[in-house]
């Protein structure tokens, strides 16, 4: 009988056995393969722009462009001004703060601080035609510039210092007959070049994604899936899905891996726990500014440094700048691992005006949550930090006029004159200037979520499972197995194996010792 | 003295299945604490919970036995003989004294081993199959907001699946110590390999198999 049961238990575990290993081996298609089937395919443009005679007559102003789209595409105008990209600003919710319009137009950073005062320069990425911060220009739907994002020719492209207007050397009419749905490349012409350089602010968006390989980001991989910014980034009436919590800070409007992946993405259930706590972002970009390097100190207290009167840069060896006499000192960082945070999809924001503790660095942005919030996970962050200028006396930020047309404008860059730039600039945004200056370290917080490595190059268990300096070294409030431990119980843990091991070695020592002792007494009695 | 059949095949089935298991248990186990680094802490988490899952089946099947077989009596504490097991150790078997228990098929442990061992099945076993459990499908917080279900931190299960562990690491040295403390040094050994063992005293005719029986008669 006995012997017939376990025979039977172990046919059945062996059984069992087989079934889940053939189970494994399955080719049916995984939610995974289907997506890399449905993005690479594109979809071909409906019409031939080329043909259309509106856009066969010569252009001698941008505006008749503009004028040409919206009369086939009309109404579409009036959605681009209703969006961010136009209006550079949007209601957002801040909390302590209320709800308030932010946005690049009021919202200082610690790279080129704020545009006030440099529009002529900054306003060159504005989706518009000749910015002027007036209601006219805004409500004009022929300053709306079509071309910048619906380009398909690679030939556009703005001037610089003209405030949106196109570079003189475009020809508006191969341009606008050859547009199509944005492309990496309308995109990535700003984006990429945010704070006046390449992958200067993100880290994470850079030129190398104009053509990446499957190493610098698996999905715009070239070699790859090849997809593009608006896959993710889709649209309705020219409302963009996407947001930076550099000028944002509510939990709406976000691109979120999982629409595509879903939140339980992981054959191993283990890994599918993490997703509970732990942004996608967190394991699957290693890290970031993968091909060129991204600032992450810039210090504007050593702006101003001339040589012989004149303004000079200094570079490193690899041919990047670490001075500039416009701009100050700089650090840079290439393949940077990212620092880590609670997120819950909220953030505060430092608006023009807020006072400010010198005495520690100031929080362009804060990005909130903690372990026991349940909207928050665990995000991958590069963390901006710099030396600007403020106002020793009101103990607030100062935004410098930087941009200058002509000599004696006060700006920055043309008079290297901090005080007649923050005369300048604060007059711009309707703040009172002390008068006097100094500069204060800040800090600004990025989250990261581009660049995603292939799944091979996942940050792997033991970089946050681990006792000593592992990524997750600085993050608390919870309890982290492999890096935590109570220390009174290892202290305990231990007393009692060491004890329990003295006990053995010492009674076992003892038992062999007496016997020896007993022998030769038993051989005698034997005797 | 007669040789005696004290652990039947499901009994040594099963002790030498929870050692391996625990021990598997253990060196998985403190990888996963930060302890010791030898399988990879991902398959460690892995190999931690299959091991875990068959820990809980063959403890199923070694409940049902134990109650179907009444075995579980063995286990119930006493305070006969106590002291006199506890003054075996620290003194008796320095000079070859006898065992102050006889160990028979009916009453195969003594009265220490009684303690440890119903210690070991209602407190240590318990409080590592609850908060390995807990820790297994611990998520915060809980899925569809059940919020009696809601254990803030990992912490406090942690801790006491760390405690546990080191328990039983503990008891695991003295385990394999004490095993040496039979009649001779590899006795215990051997009786839980073959399942026979010497005993002092009468042979318990009922509890001996008819083929076994045949085969010592025919000697």
């Amino acid at each position: 009988m006995k012997k017939i049961f376990f025979s039977l238990l172990l046919l059945g575990a062996i059984l069992g056995l087989v079934l889940m290993a053939l189970q494994k081996k399955s080719t049916e298609s995984t939610p995974l393969s289907d997506l890399k089937k449905e993005y690479p395919a594109k979809t071909k443009p409906s019409v031939d722009h080329s043909l259309f005679p509106e856009l066969k007559k010569k252009f001698t102003r941008p505006q008749e462009v503009t004028a040409a789209c919206i009369s086939c595409h009309n109404g579409r105008a009036e959605e681009v001004m209703h969006s961010t990209h136009w209006n550079w600003e949007r209601l957002e919710y801040i909390e302590g703060k209320g709800i308030r319009a932010i946005g690049k137009r009021n919202i200082l950073n610690n790279f080129c601080i704020g545009i006030a005062g440099s529009e002529k320069s900054c306003t060159r990425c504005h989706v518009g035609y000749g910015y002027e911060n007036t209601t006219a220009y805004f409500t004009d739907s022929l300053n709306v510039d079509c071309l910048a994002c619906h380009d398909n020719s690679g030939t556009y492209m703005k001037a610089s210092e003209k405030a949106g207007m196109p570079d003189p050397s475009v020809n508006l009419n191969f341009v606008a007959q050859h547009v199509g749905k944005p492309t990496r490349t309308d995109c990535g012409t700003c984006h990429f070049f945010g704070g006046g350089g390449n992958n200067v602010k993100h880290g994470d968006l850079e030129e190398a994604l104009f053509d990446p390989t499957r190493n610098v980001d698996v999905h715009m991989a070239s070699d790859g899936v090849n997809m593009q910014c608006v896959d993710c980034h889709t649209a309705q009436k020219h409302q963009m899905l996407g947001k930076m919590y550099s000028v944002s800070s509510m939990n709406r409007n976000r691109v979120q891996c999982e629409t595509c992946h879903g939140s339980m993405p992981h054959i191993d259930n283990v890994l599918n726990d993490h997703t509970l706590k732990v942004a996608c972002q967190t394991c699957h970009i290693p890290v970031y500014a993968k091909v060129n390097p991204t600032k992450l100190f810039w210090d504007w207290s050593q702006a101003g440094r001339l040589k012989d009167g004149k303004p000079f840069e200094e570079k490193d060896s690899n041919g990047t700048d670490v001075y500039m006499s416009i701009k100050g000192a700089f650090v840079w960082g290439k393949n940077v691992k990212p620092e880590y945070l609670w997120f819950n999809g909220t953030a505060s924001h430092y608006l023009v005006g807020d006072t400010i503790d010198s005495s520690k660095p100031v929080k362009i942005n804060t990005l909130y949550g903690n372990y026991d919030d349940p909207d928050a996970k665990i995000y991958p962050v590069k963390v901006h930090r710099g030396k600007q200028i403020y106002d020793t006396q009101y103990h607030y930020l100062i935004q410098p006029k930087l941009f200058s047309a002509k000599p004696g404008d006060g700006g920055f860059w043309g008079d290297f004159n901090w005080n007649r730039a923050a005369e300048e600039g604060m007059k711009k945004i309707n703040l009172p200037y002390s008068g006097k200056y100094g500069f204060v370290q800040t800090e600004m917080y990025w989250p990261v979520n581009h660049m995603v490595s292939p799944k091979e190059q996942a940050v792997s268990c033991t970089e946050c499972h681990t006792r000593d300096n592992g990524r997750l070294a600085h993050l608390n409030g919870f309890y982290l197995p492999g890096r935590d431990y109570d220390a009174s119980v290892e202290l305990f843990g231990k007393g009692i194996l060491l004890l329990t091991l003295a006990g053995v070695v010492l009674h076992g020592g003892a038992r062999i010792v007496m016997k020896r002792k007993r022998q030769p007494k038993a051989d005698k009695e034997a005797k | 003295m007669k040789k005696e059949y004290v652990y039947r095949a499901f009994e040594r089935f099963w002790h030498w299945t929870q050692a391996a298991l625990i021990i598997f248990l253990g060196v998985s186990g403190f990888e996963i604490h930060g302890s010791i680094h030898f399988f990879g802490y991902e398959n460690a988490v892995q190999y931690h919970n299959i091991a875990a899952i068959s820990f809980l089946i063959l403890i199923v099947f070694a409940i049902f036995w134990h109650l179907t077989t009444g075995e579980w009596r063995q286990y119930i504490p006493t305070w006969k003989n106590l002291r006199a097991q506890a003054q075996y150790y620290i003194f008796g078997i320095f000079r070859d004294a006898p065992h102050p228990t006889k160990k028979t098929v009916l009453s195969k442990l003594n009265p220490l081993q009684k303690i440890v061992y119903a210690g070991l099945k209602v407190l240590v076993i318990p409080v590592m199959v609850v908060t390995g459990l807990l820790y297994m499908f611990y998520r915060y917080p809980q899925k569809y907001e059940v919020l009696s279900l809601n254990v803030k931190s990992l912490e406090t299960i942690a801790v006491l699946h760390t405690i546990g562990a080191f328990l039983l690491v503990a008891f695991f040295i003295a385990h394999l110590y004490l095993i040496t403390t039979g009649q001779t040094v590899t006795s215990n050994l051997k009786a839980m390999i073959t399942g026979y063992e010497e005993l002092e005293g009468e042979p318990h005719e009922k509890k001996i198999e008819p083929e076994i029986k045949e085969a010592a008669l025919s000697k």
